[in-house]
């Protein structure tokens, strides 16, 4: 038995009189990458939200083992007047970790997301991809153990989001962190995740649990095989009737 | 490198020969001999006001004081808006206290004001720098503010995510995300500290004299060929000012902010 690394029990919150989820109960393993997907305003981001500590529930509990949590909005979030560098520096800076200690860390990083040739520019010269590179080096810095993930290649082109896929799988095979993955796209969220929740439309209950039974590490080949078409087709269907 | 200058610069001289030949053709087309006076040449203005030494000296001079009274009073200004500014970021409750006053500093009948603080702060340099504050406050006070307030929810989310202080807040988020609308603010509030310290000049008409008293002595007297150097001047130092923050704010903030790109 693996253990939690975070849980929601019964959990229900209301924005004033919208009942935004209902008796959601989730356990994240250690080490497992749970994808969310539902309907756009079905509640998934208050989970991160919640998980995160940015809000609360309004009825039922949360657990979490960690405090390394990690957090990717869906929009990059960089500073502007930062550059990539000083950007993936940022939350060091504001643990209050040495300096120093932190640089190494941060062109490593950096060199991981491939943006080395980018360490000097402002988020103003690069593309909507590099972007959000950064804004993962950004997190990876701190080395969280729970990665909460918002939607984070929602605004790419499919291009490009594509790749990012790919390039999150594989920082998932080197690093080793848990992850809850917001997204609207079952496609994503199979390449990517080892378990699938759906999510119905407002208010945001669960009504599907998948086991992705491919092999991790993925290759980005998967998404054209047909196993994977079937099951992207059964959890569409899921997705379909509840939103 | 010349090229693009000359583009750039062409089509305002453009403009200028054509304002120029309008110019020339009222003062000898339309106008009598006698009534020359009404609208000199601009040669002659041009002589008068800059190669007759006495004339040159006394611009010269009121351009000094009125640029040392502008920019002290923009000076505080900027110290009082951007702190003000900063206050009203704080708390919805403040911002919303000091809100109609900063807009009363906007709308509040200046001429009518100026007497006033002439009979309480005297007619000297105290007062004309008061009146400078008065009419460049505002728009420092409300581009600072849409800056400080304009940072993305979710940088806010992830600064209290890392439980950053309000002073980490407002100088490693909020400050830095202003500055762009900051120096728009000042680029506004330069033109209209010079507009208020002439403005000031004018009517308490004693002390030290700025453009704005010779603007009032020369059309007291009608020489208009000064009056009209004298204007130019202002003009002038209107444009060089606005001018100057427009570079400032490429310099300093040019390199990232996509409106102030250069």
């Amino acid at each position: 038995m693996t253990e939690q690394i975070l849980t929601f029990d019964n959990v229900s919150k209301n924005f004033e009189k919208i009942r935004a989820l209902e008796n959601v109960n989730i356990s994240v393993e250690h080490g497992e990458f749970l994808a969310l997907v539902g309907p756009s305003g079905c509640g998934k981001s208050t989970i991160l939200r919640i998980a995160s500590g940015l809000d609360y529930p309004s009825s039922g509990t949360i657990n979490t083992s960690t405090k390394k949590v990690g957090y990717v909005f869906q929009d990059s979030t960089l500073m502007p007047w930062r550059t990539v560098r000083k950007n993936v520096e940022l939350l060091a800076e504001l643990e209050k970790i040495d300096k120093e200690s932190i640089k190494k860390k941060a062109d490593d990083i950096i060199e991981l997301v491939g943006l080395q040739d980018f360490a000097d520019h402002y988020p103003i010269a690069l593309s909507g991809g590099m972007k959000m590179r950064a804004s993962l080096a950004r997190s990876l810095v701190l080395e969280p153990e729970l990665f909460l993930f918002d939607e984070p290649f929602g605004a790419l082109d499919l291009i490009t989001r594509g790749r990012l896929n790919v390039e999150l799988m594989q920082l998932y095979n080197s690093k080793n962190f848990t992850s809850l993955f917001v997204t609207h796209s079952v496609e994503e969220a199979l390449y990517l995740s080892s378990r699938v929740l759906v999510f119905s439309g407002r208010p945001g209950t669960i009504k599907g649990e998948f086991k992705v039974p491919f092999e991790y590490p993925r290759k980005a080949d998967i998404r054209y095989t047909t196993e994977f078409a079937e099951l992207a087709g059964e959890v569409g269907k899921v997705l379909e009737k509840y939103s | 490198m010349l090229t693009p200058l000359i583009k750039k610069s062409l089509p305002p001289l453009l403009v200028l020969f054509f304002v120029m030949s309008i110019h020339y053709f009222i003062t000898y087309g339309v106008l009598e001999p006698t009534r020359r006076f009404l609208l000199p040449p601009p040669h002659s203005i041009i002589y008068e006001g800059f190669f007759i030494p006495k004339h040159r000296d006394e611009i010269l001079r009121g351009l000094f004081l009125t640029t040392r009274v502008s920019f002290i009073g923009l000076g505080i200004a900027f110290l009082i808006g951007f702190s003000t500014a900063l206050l009203m970021s704080q708390a919805k409750w403040i911002e919303r206290s000091l809100y109609p006053w900063a807009v009363f500093t906007q709308t509040v009948p200046i001429l009518a004001l100026v007497p006033i603080i002439g009979f309480w702060f005297g007619f000297d340099m105290l007062a004309r720098i008061i009146v400078v504050v008065i009419i460049s406050i505002f728009p420092i006070i409300i581009n600072t503010l849409t800056g400080l307030n304009g940072a993305s929810k979710n940088l806010h989310d992830l600064l209290t995510l890392h439980n950053s202080s309000r002073w980490i807040r407002a100088s490693k988020l909020m400050i830095p995300y202003a500055l762009p609308d900051m120096f728009t603010g000042l680029r506004t509030s330069a033109g209209l500290a010079i507009i208020g310290s002439i403005v000031g000049d004018f009517f308490f008409g004693r002390g030290s004299p700025g453009l704005g008293m010779l603007l009032k002595v020369y059309s007291s007297r009608l020489r208009t060929e000064e009056l009209l150097s004298a204007t130019f001047v202002a003009c002038l130092l209107g444009v060089s000012v606005f001018w100057a923050f427009s570079y400032l704010g490429k310099r300093l903030v040019g390199h990232w902010s996509e409106a102030w790109k250069t």
